[in-house]
């Protein structure tokens, strides 16, 4: 079976097919660089991906933040769930922890508010 | 004063850092709004930074590198700063609530007020008027800095970037994207772009469409939306309704140049920017400009890197140095839209920018000087969304004439 996917991790956006046998990847070709075939093989069996999005401060503004790490790809919209009634006092600094753990990742602040 | 930056944004604050390092001291930005950063602050997804810091950043995150160099060098800016006018002499009248209206003479004057989108109004779409049409732009404002959703269900005409990203965030919100209509046969956005924002959702990317009418009352209730042709020309009889309560129009963006107008600037008629040398320099001496106020940029980084040279070079203007050994003009076979810089006043080794004006595969870029080829480079896809480069040695460049650039290839 071949699979074909653009490769997401830089803006070059590499077409790539990866080949496989009975579930067992058997080639990747088209990445220009390693990274883009670390990436096929995540896609092809535990795809993930960065989420980023707000969160409400107290006061009712956005506060901008991101997944510190990929996440599954199947929990992106359940991580939008989990992160609905969250609440953050301001200030926050870029970089600051706004969850511990949301399926696998921190949840930090991705902008400096208040 | 030395050196005015009229533009907080990325363009604005890494030419000042620049600037800075380069020995100017008495300098300051003019941002138009409440804080540094310019359109970054409200791009909260990754993606930036790449090139430059060789990680992925949001848009505050990138916009913050900077920032933060801006305060600790003690570079001034004042905020909530409107420019009214620039003088062809570099006098440069503003307004704010502290000052009032006031005005500064300066030696040299950098532009980066970046650009503006292209409005519903230049698409001449039929139809009512009613609410829940925005601009993409607008709408990631409402949703990222206000909190404010635009609507449930959405229809977005134009597959640049900044639809695309927004076709994923009101997905992310809770509604509902119906549809991304491009009016071309391609898409505008980079491929990673169409892969993480819209086939991650299942959102239909509907090439050669585009929305014929609009209807709705009070609010919008629903759009047209018909297949062009290869002239770009609805097609009778492929009208398809589609119910939405919001349209987002991400359909360009235009370089904000009034200020460059009353400059007496001589703006390029292609990339609605100023014409400009290897330096960045306008044709008025001392005003540079730099980032999406001279031409649109896809990714911020080369913004940055652009921004360093007008600073820079604005520095050596403000102590009197003045190199010209050239007066090359770049021309254009029109296959290739433009170059910038359009002019070479120095012998230095200069990187070229340009874009195409359709996708062509197996291209190869060649440049000629007096009908002898001086640069060549071959690229196995180039499209419209996607800015290229091609460096000009130092010691091809002639002392006058033309540079002509051609582009080779299978459409
Ligand atoms: S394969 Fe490498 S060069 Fe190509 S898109 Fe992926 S990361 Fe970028």
């Amino acid at each position: 079976m071949v699979r074909e996917l653009t490769c997401i991790i830089c803006p070059m956006g590499c077409g790539i097919s990866v080949t496989s046998e009975n579930g067992k990847i058997t080639g990747i070709s088209g990445n220009t660089c390693p990274r883009g075939e670390a990436y096929a093989r995540e896609e092809c069996t535990n795809p993930v991906r960065t989420v980023t999005t707000t969160v409400l401060s107290t006061d009712g503004r956005p506060v901008p933040v991101k997944t510190e790490h990929p996440i599954p790809k199947s929990k992106v919209l359940d991580c939008m769930k989990q992160l609905d009634s969250v609440r953050v006092k301001l200030p926050v600094k870029i970089g600051d922890c706004i969850c511990e753990d949301v399926f696998g990742s921190r949840i930090i602040s991705s902008a400096n508010c208040g | 004063m030395e050196l005015v930056i009229i533009g907080g944004g990325p363009a604005g604050m890494s030419a000042a850092v620049a600037a800075y390092e380069s020995g100017v001291r008495d300098m300051m930005i003019i941002e138009r709004d409440e804080a540094l950063g310019g359109i970054l602050r409200q791009c909260i997804h990754n993606g930036f930074g790449l090139h430059r810091f060789g990680e992925e950043l949001t848009g505050p995150e990138y916009a913050w590198k900077y920032e933060k160099q801006v305060k600790e060098l003690g570079i001034p800016f004042k905020l909530n700063t409107t420019v009214l006018d620039i003088t062809p002499d570099k006098t440069i009248t503003a307004v704010n609530p502290e000052d009032g209206v006031f005005t500064i003479k300066a030696k040299a004057v950098i532009l980066a007020m970046g650009c503006r989108e292209r409005p519903r109004g230049a698409l001449n779409i039929a139809g009512t008027r009613p609410a829940g049409i925005y601009s993409a732009g607008t709408a990631q404002k409402l949703v990222n800095m206000k909190g404010f959703m635009p609507g449930r269900s959405v229809v977005i005409l134009g597959s640049g970037d900044i639809g695309l990203i927004m076709a994923r965030r009101m997905t992310l919100e809770g509604a509902e994207v119906k549809a991304v209509c491009e009016l071309m046969p391609y898409s505008g956005g980079l491929a990673r772009n169409i892969e993480q924002c819209l086939n991650d959702f299942k959102i239909p990317l509907r090439l050669s469409h585009t929305v014929v009418r609009v209807f709705g009352k009070e609010r919008l209730t629903g759009v047209s939306v018909a297949r062009v042709d290869e002239n770009r020309r609805p097609v009778p009889g492929t009208e398809e309704y589609i119910p939405c309560d919001t349209l987002l129009l991400s359909v360009g963006l235009i370089p904000e140049n009034e200020l460059s107008k009353s400059a007496g600037i001589a703006l390029s008629g292609v990339t609605g920017g100023p014409e400009v040398n290897q330096d960045r320099q306008t044709t008025v001496p001392g005003i540079f400009a730099c980032g999406n106020v001279l031409h649109v940029h896809d990714l911020v980084d080369f913004v940055s890197e652009e921004a360093e040279t007008a600073g820079k070079k604005a520095a050596e203007y403000i102590i009197g140095i003045r190199k010209k050994n050239a007066d090359v003009t770049l021309k254009t076979d029109g296959r290739i839209r433009y170059t910038v810089p359009q002019r070479i006043t120095e012998k230095s080794d200069v990187n070229v920018y340009f874009r195409v004006g359709d996708v062509f595969r197996g291209a190869c870029i060649n440049v000629y000087s007096g009908g002898r080829l001086i640069a060549s480079r071959k690229k196995a896809r180039v499209a419209p969304g996607e800015m290229e480069v091609i460096k000009i040695k130092k010691e091809l460049i002639p002392d006058s004439g033309e540079l002509y650039f051609e582009l080779e290839a299978k459409k």
